[in-house]
C-alpha cells in the first residue's frame, strides 16, 4: 500500500526532511531515555551538570565497586518495597482492566447498533456522544462528588423496599458507598471513555459488510446471535485497536482517581504527584523520577507489541470515521 | 435493523452514558445555583478563670455548629440564584474593564477565573497549529523512508503520545527545573544563569512545548494511516499531468486528509481545552491555572476538610459554556457531514 508516491525526492529535499525526521527522532525519545538514566544512578552523578556524568554515572559506579558504567536499584526498592508501591500498581491494573472490559463490550453493542441503523435517533445520539466527549472531565467529577459521598443514604430507600430490598440485601448488606472506592471510578471513566469508543467501533462496524449479518439472520441467528457469531470473530483488529485507547485513557487517568479514590485505593498516576511535592532532597526526586519509569515502562510494552495494530487499525477504522 | 433490537443494542451504553454523564450535568448546574453549608448558632458562652478574689467570668457570643441527635453537624442547603457565578464572573470589575478605566483590565486578569480562561484559550488555539503542521510533516516524511526505518520511526513517535500526561510533563520538568541538563546547556549559550521556573511565561512556554510533544504524534499516526488509503493512480495521474510536488501536496494529498485534519484538530481543540495535567506536572498553579485546574482545585478539600462545591459546578457550567462556543465551528461540521451521509 501507498508510500512510494513521493519518491524520488531530490538531493535538498531528501537531506532536509532526513535531517527533520532525525532531529524528531532524538527530541521524541530523549525525555523518557534522560529520565530511565537518571533513574539508577545516584544524586551525585545524576543531577550532575555535566551531561556525561548523567549517561555513565562515575561515582555510582565508584561507590558501587565495580563495572564502568554506574548502576544503582536504590531508589526502586524504595519505591517498590519500602513504599510498597505494588498496591497502587494492583489498584491500577483492577481500574484499567474493569474499564477496558466494560466500556468495549458495552461499546460493541451500541457501536454496532448504531452502524446498521439509520434512523434518525441513531444519528441524534451519535451527535449526543459526540458533545459528551467534549466535557471536562472535572464538569463530571464535579457532579459526582456530593452524591458519591451521600451514596449510602441516597440509595438506602431502595434497601429499604419490599422484595427488590431483599434481592439486594442478598448482594450487599448494606447500600455501597461510591465514594472512594474502585468501582464508582471504573464506571465514571467507563462513561468518559463511551463516545469515543463508540465512535471508534462504528467506523469498524462500517467496514463490515451488511449482507453478512444478512445471511446469518437468515440462516436462523437471532440478532445478537448474528452480532455475536458472525461480526464479532472478523471485528479482532477493531476490538484491540478500541481496547488500546480505552487502555490508555484508563491506566493515565489523574483527575477522576485523584478525586474519587480515598489512599487506600489509590492509582499509581496520582501517588507520584506526592513524591514530586515532597522534593525537599534529591533522593526524594530521583525516587519521584523511578515511580515514573515504573509507570512508563508498561506503556512502553504496549507500543512495542501492538505499535503495527494501532497504525493497522487507525488506517481500517477511525480514519474514516 | 428494527427499534426494537436497535433500543436493544444501545440500552446498556446509552444507560452508563446518561446516569455518569448526562445526570452529573444536570446535578453540576443544580448545584451551581445552591450552597450546601455547615448550620452555625450563636451562643453565649461564660469563661471563668480564677483570679485573685473570686474569679474573672467573661461572656462572649461564639459561633457553634448546629449538631443533631447522633451529634452530626447538620448542613442546610439553600438556594443562592447566579452568587457563585458573580463570585467567579465578577461582573462590576467586568464592566469597569470594558469601559476602560485605568488598570480595571490588569485587575480582571488578576481574577482566578479570567486567569485560567486566558490561559486555557492560549494554549488550546496555539499549539493547533503546531500540532496539526508537525502531524503533517512526520506522515509525510515518514512516508517517503524505505519500509524497514518506517518501524523505528513510528514506536518512537508513538512513545511521547501513549505516555501518561502527567509522567511526561515531569520528564521535560526534570530537563528543564534548576539546573538541569537542558537548563544548564541553555545557561552555556546564552552566557547567563538561566531560571525557567521563576516566572510565568516560561513555564507557560514550556507547558506549551510538551503538549505539542505529546500530541503531535497522534495527528502523525492519523495522517500517516490516512496517506497509506491515498489512491496511488491519482498521484501517477498529476505527475504525468506534469504536477509539481507542491501541486500534488495541495491539490491530491490535502483534500484527501481533510476529513482527517477536521477529526484532529476537533478532537485536539477538545483535549487541550480540558488543560490540566501540565498544571500538576509543572506545579505551575502559582503562575498559570486552567479552567479544569479551577474546578479540580474548588473541589479539592482545604484545610478544613470542605470542598467548594457550588463555586466547583459554577466554573464547571461556566467551562461547558466556552467548550461549546469554540468547538461550534467544528460540531456543525461534522453534524452536515454525518446529516449528509445518513
Amino acid at each position: 500500500m501507498g508510500g512510494s508516491h513521493d519518491r524520488g525526492l531530490g538531493p535538498g529535499l531528501w537531506l532536509v526532511t532526513r535531517t527533520l525526521l532525525a532531529i524528531w527522532f532524538v527530541v521524541a525519545a530523549f525525555p523518557l531515555f534522560w529520565m530511565a538514566a537518571m533513574s539508577i544512578r545516584l544524586p551525585i552523578d545524576a543531577f550532575s551538570s555535566n551531561p556525561l556524568r548523567v549517561l555513565l554515572g562515575p561515582e555510582t559506579a565508584r561507590l558501587g565497586g565495580g563495572g564502568p558504567i554506574g548502576f544503582t536499584g536504590d531508589h526502586y526498592k524504595a519505591v517498590w518495597i519500602d513504599n510498597a508501591f505494588h498496591r497502587q500498581f494492583v489498584n491500577s491494573m483492577i481500574v484499567t482492566f474493569s474499564v477496558v472490559t466494560i466500556s468495549v463490550s458495552i461499546g460493541a453493542l451500541a457501536a454496532y447498533g448504531l452502524a446498521r441503523s439509520k434512523s434518525r435517533l441513531a444519528f441524534w445520539l451519535l451527535m449526543t456522544a459526540l458533545i459528551f466527549r467534549a466535557m471536562p472531565h472535572s464538569v463530571l467529577v464535579a457532579g459526582y462528588l456530593p452524591v458519591f459521598a451521600n451514596s449510602r443514604e441516597w440509595l438506602q430507600p431502595l434497601w429499604d423496599m419490599p422484595g427488590l430490598g431483599a434481592l439486594l440485601r442478598l448482594m450487599a448488606a448494606e447500600p455501597p458507598t461510591l465514594y472512594g472506592k474502585p468501582f464508582g471510578v471504573i464506571m465514571v471513566l467507563v462513561a468518559i471513555n463511551q463516545p469515543f469508543t463508540i465512535w471508534m467501533l462504528r467506523s469498524f462496524f462500517m467496514n463490515i459488510p451488511a449482507e453478512l449479518d444478512e445471511a446469518a439472520q437468515i440462516d436462523g441467528c437471532t440478532p445478537f446471535g448474528a452480532f455475536w457469531r458472525v461480526i464479532l470473530p472478523v471485528m479482532g483488529p477493531g476490538v484491540l485497536t478500541t481496547a488500546l485507547f480505552s487502555f490508555l485513557l484508563a491506566y493515565n487517568d489523574y483527575l477522576v482517581a485523584a478525586l474519587l479514590l480515598d489512599a487506600q485505593s489509590q492509582t499509581m498516576v496520582p501517588t507520584i504527584s506526592q513524591y514530586v511535592n515532597s522534593e525537599n532532597n534529591l533522593t526524594d526526586q530521583l525516587r519521584a523520577i523511578a515511580a515514573a519509569v515504573s509507570i512508563t515502562a508498561p506503556l512502553f510494552l504496549l507500543v512495542l507489541v501492538f505499535q503495527k495494530r494501532i497504525v493497522a487499525g487507525l488506517t481500517l477504522g477511525a480514519v474514516k470515521g | 435493523m428494527k427499534t426494537r433490537t436497535f433500543l436493544g443494542f444501545v440500552a446498556p451504553s446509552m444507560a452508563v452514558m446518561l446516569l455518569f454523564i448526562a445526570l452529573p450535568l444536570v446535578s453540576v448546574l443544580w448545584q451551581s445555583l445552591h450552597n450546601t453549608q455547615r448550620v452555625f448558632r450563636e451562643q453565649s458562652v461564660e469563661s471563668c478563670s480564677p483570679s485573685f478574689i473570686g474569679q474573672t467570668c467573661v461572656t462572649e457570643k461564639r459561633m457553634q455548629p448546629v449538631l443533631d441527635a447522633e451529634g452530626r453537624p447538620v448542613s442546610e442547603t439553600r438556594f443562592i440564584g447566579l452568587e457563585s457565578y458573580r463570585l467567579l464572573l465578577a461582573p462590576e470589575l467586568l464592566s469597569k474593564a470594558v469601559r476602560g478605566v485605568s488598570g480595571a483590565f490588569d485587575e480582571l486578569m488578576r481574577q482566578d477565573f479570567y486567569r485560567a480562561l486566558r490561559f486555557t484559550l492560549t494554549f488550546a488555539l496555539v499549539t493547533l497549529p503546531f500540532v496539526l503542521l508537525i502531524g503533517l510533516g512526520l506522515a509525510l516524511g515518514v512516508d517517503t523512508l524505505a519500509k524497514i526505518w518506517r518501524g523505528p520511526m513510528i514506536f518512537v513517535s508513538l512513545l511521547p503520545y501513549v505516555i501518561t500526561p502527567v509522567v511526561g510533563a515531569l520528564s521535560i520538568r526534570w530537563l528543564f527545573i534548576g539546573d538541569g541538563i537542558l537548563t544548564a546547556g541553555l545557561s552555556a549559550l546564552a552566557g547567563t544563569k538561566l531560571s525557567l521556573f521563576a516566572q510565568g511565561w516560561t513555564i507557560e512556554l514550556l507547558m506549551i512545548l510538551y503538549r505539542i510533544w505529546h500530541i503531535a504524534p497522534f495527528a502523525f499516526v492519523v495522517f500517516y494511516a490516512g496517506l497509506q488509503t491515498l489512491d496511488r493512480s491519482q498521484i501517477e495521474a498529476a505527475v504525468i499531468d506534469g504536477a509539481t510536488r507542491a501541486q500534488r501536496l495541495r491539490y491530491v494529498v490535502l483534500p484527501h486528509l481533510m476529513p482527517l485534519i477536521v477529526f484532529v484538530a476537533l478532537i485536539h481543540l477538545m483535549d487541550s481545552y480540558r488543560v490540566f495535567e501540565e498544571i500538576i506536572g509543572f506545579s505551575a498553579q502559582a503562575h498559570r491555572i486552567s479552567l479544569q485546574w479551577l474546578t479540580f482545585h474548588y473541589l479539592t478539600p482545604d484545610h478544613t476538610g470542605n470542598r467548594a462545591v457550588s463555586r466547583a459546578s459554577a466554573s464547571a457550567i461556566l467551562t461547558i459554556i466556552g467548550v461549546a462556543i469554540l468547538l461550534l465551528p467544528l460540531v456543525i461540521r461534522t453534524w452536515r457531514d454525518r446529516a449528509r451521509e445518513a
